[in-house]
């Protein structure tokens, strides 16, 4: 009981902040650096023997490190805007990664323009479809925008089910290759001949996510998103247009849901309504929540953790998903915040309240 | 500065929560609604802070009918309220709370310091626990953190739901002693919610007496502590 319990209260995040604290300028700097370098080298790991216990059986890694890990990452920090950020819980997210996905199939296939030209266009169909949904819905709360979200990952993946033009049950194959990108320096050219430089672009994508979720966060959307998800009545009382900032929040979270659905879309050449069920919208959200919500270095743990996870034990066939499962049960047990949990002001200081007087 | 309510009924689904209720604020002065549990005064403050919709009738705020504006709105016009419970944002700290009182202030950066001196002159618990999270306050704390934050956007008119709920008898004076001070010297004008109706009237200018959902009485406050229906069904006999 005494080990669970100091797990229960062992504050990674904490430590992690009072060292970073701690730092100036220049250290953080070269700290971020050396960590991108890191995540950059990743695609590597399997080459050398000192690392190669990451590499997965069957699927190539590098692979793997983008379709899924890469895009459960960049989901899972698009779902935190929602879910993390300003408390709405949305169960359909899968809805904006399909959009993003038959964007790029429609657009590629029966247009001259590639990806990178797709990309914009995803995003922005993605947004358009957060508003259009956020407007009447967003009026509602907890568990019954919850259903209503869940009701709306099922009409995108139905309409595209029977709608034939775009395949159907089907699908869309033959989705076009992104062109390749000469740059002066040749490291980092993209080319599709090279699996790396798919998921640097990833990466690429994850960080820009990331420093816009930051730069939002210590702004007035972030203030106003604290607010609402703490008390949206209160919220409303201090002036705070809460439907307004809602609905944006909503819409940056389908923006990134849609990027993601582009590069799923123009890496696996193959889209199908069988791609975007409702356990997507889950598995997303459950990497939310085991990483941490609304938290971003933990949602980025736990989209890591819950899409390599099952990518590494493949080897073991049927029991994968038993120990999939089992795996989240126990670490959810020992860490019911999630691996790296927000901070929780409500409960610092607390004797000290007490001891005031009433 | 004046707040009328004409004949209004608000509904909570099929039930009739407010029954045609008309009430005036005027400038300057301290009203106070008074009722039991389920007299509709909750909700008739949520319906002029624009948290309740309104199914008819009126509410005229300087003359503008404000009744299909957004609660945010409001607030920018000059309604600040101190919901019931409180409603701080627990895990902010005190500064955090204060400062978003002030949200939709254009000028917040230049107005903010004054207020905060003018918000912790008020309550100088708070200034102590300017760093700690709002969730970690005692009641009382948390009421004047409540009031406090409200204040921070410069209302005209302060709508203050049940003050004195769940304090300590000591702290219900100090909450009451500040909800005078706010009136007199920063001449805001106040609309009070309350159960403790003893408190309530002897602070009030005028009050109204609500009984499901319709006023029953209004009156000047001192005359309503020596009316006899009053007191029995509010004041209780001997106690205060």
């Amino acid at each position: 009981m005494s080990t669970k319990n100091s797990l229960r209260n062992f504050n990674i995040r904490d430590k992690g902040a009072a060292i970073w604290s701690g730092w100036n300028r220049f250290q953080r700097t070269s700290f971020g650096i050396a960590m991108i370098l890191l995540a950059g080298a990743l695609p590597f790991a399997g080459n050398y023997s000192f690392s190669n216990f990451l590499n997965t059986p069957i699927s190539n890694f590098a692979d793997v490190l983008v379709y899924p890990v890469g895009m459960f990452v960049l989901m899972s920090l698009g779902l935190n805007i929602v879910v993390g950020k300003s408390g709405m819980l949305d169960l359909g997210y899968v809805a904006f990664f399909a959009i993003g996905a038959y964007t790029m199939a429609i657009c590629g296939k029966w247009t001259d323009l590639n990806t990178w030209e797709i990309l914009p266009l995803g995003i922005a169909f993605a947004m358009i479809a957060g508003v259009l949904l956020g407007i009447p819905t967003l009026r509602l709360r907890g568990d019954y925008l919850a259903i209503v979200t869940m009701g709306f990952g099922e009409i995108v993946r139905i309409t595209a089910l029977n709608t034939q033009k775009i395949g159907g049950p089907n699908g869309m194959a033959n989705v076009p290759n992104p062109p390749s990108i000469h740059t002066p320096v040749g490291v980092l050219d993209f080319n599709i001949m090279t699996p790396n430089s798919f998921y640097w672009f990833v990466l690429i994508l994850i960080l820009l996510t990331i420093w816009m979720i930051r730069r939002l966060s210590v702004r007035r959307p972030g203030r106003a998103w604290e607010a609402i998800r703490q008390d949206e009545d209160a919220a409303e009382l201090m002036g705070v247009p809460t439907l307004k900032y809602k609905i944006w929040s909503f819409t940056l979270g389908a923006g990134v849901g849609g990027a993601a659905g582009v590069v799923y879309a123009s890496k696996t050449l193959y889209v199908s309504p069988d791609a975007f069920t409702f356990n997507i919208s889950v598995l997303i959200l459950s990497c939310v929540v085991f990483g941490g919500i609304g938290n971003i270095w933990g949602v980025v743990l736990g989209g890591v953790f819950l899409a390599y996870l099952p990518e590494r034990i493949r080897f073991i066939s049927n029991a994968r998903q038993l120990v999939f499962g089992l795996t989240l049960v126990i670490i959810m047990n020992f860490r019911p915040d999630g691996i790296l949990p927000r901070k929780k002001r409500e409960k610092l200081h607390a004797p000290a309240a007490e001891s005031g007087a009433k | 500065m004046n707040l009328e309510i004409k004949d209004l009924r608000v509904f909570y689904g099929k039930i009739e929560a407010i029954k045609g209720i008309s009430v005036s604020v005027n400038q300057g002065e301290i009203v106070t609604l008074i009722g039991a549990n389920g007299a509709g005064k909750t909700t008739t403050l949520k319906t002029i802070s624009g948290l309740r919709p309104v199914t008819s009738g009126s509410i005229i705020f300087n003359g503008q009918d404000i009744s299909k504006l957004p609660a945010h709105e409001r607030v920018e016009l000059g309604i600040s309220q101190a919901p019931e419970g409180r409603g701080i944002f627990p895990g902010m700290t005190v500064l955090e709370n204060l400062e978003i009182g002030k949200y939709f202030r254009k000028d917040r950066k230049a107005e903010m310091q004054e207020d905060l001196d003018k918000v912790f002159q008020l309550f100088p618990r708070l200034k102590e626990r300017v760093t700690q999270a709002g969730g970690t306050l005692s009641g009382g704390e948390q009421q004047m953190l409540a009031i406090g934050r409200a204040l921070m956007a410069r209302p005209q008119v302060l709508l203050l739901d049940e003050p004195s709920m769940g304090l300590a008898p000591m702290m219900i004076q100090n909450i009451f002693n500040i909800i005078t001070a706010i009136n007199k010297e920063l001449g805001t004008t106040i609309l009070l919610v309350e159960q403790n109706a003893q408190q309530a009237l002897q602070r009030a200018n005028r009050a109204y007496v609500l009984e499901t959902g319709k006023v029953v009485k209004e009156a000047k406050a001192s005359d309503l502590l020596n009316d006899p229906d009053v007191r029995a069904a509010y004041l209780g006999t001997g106690a205060h």
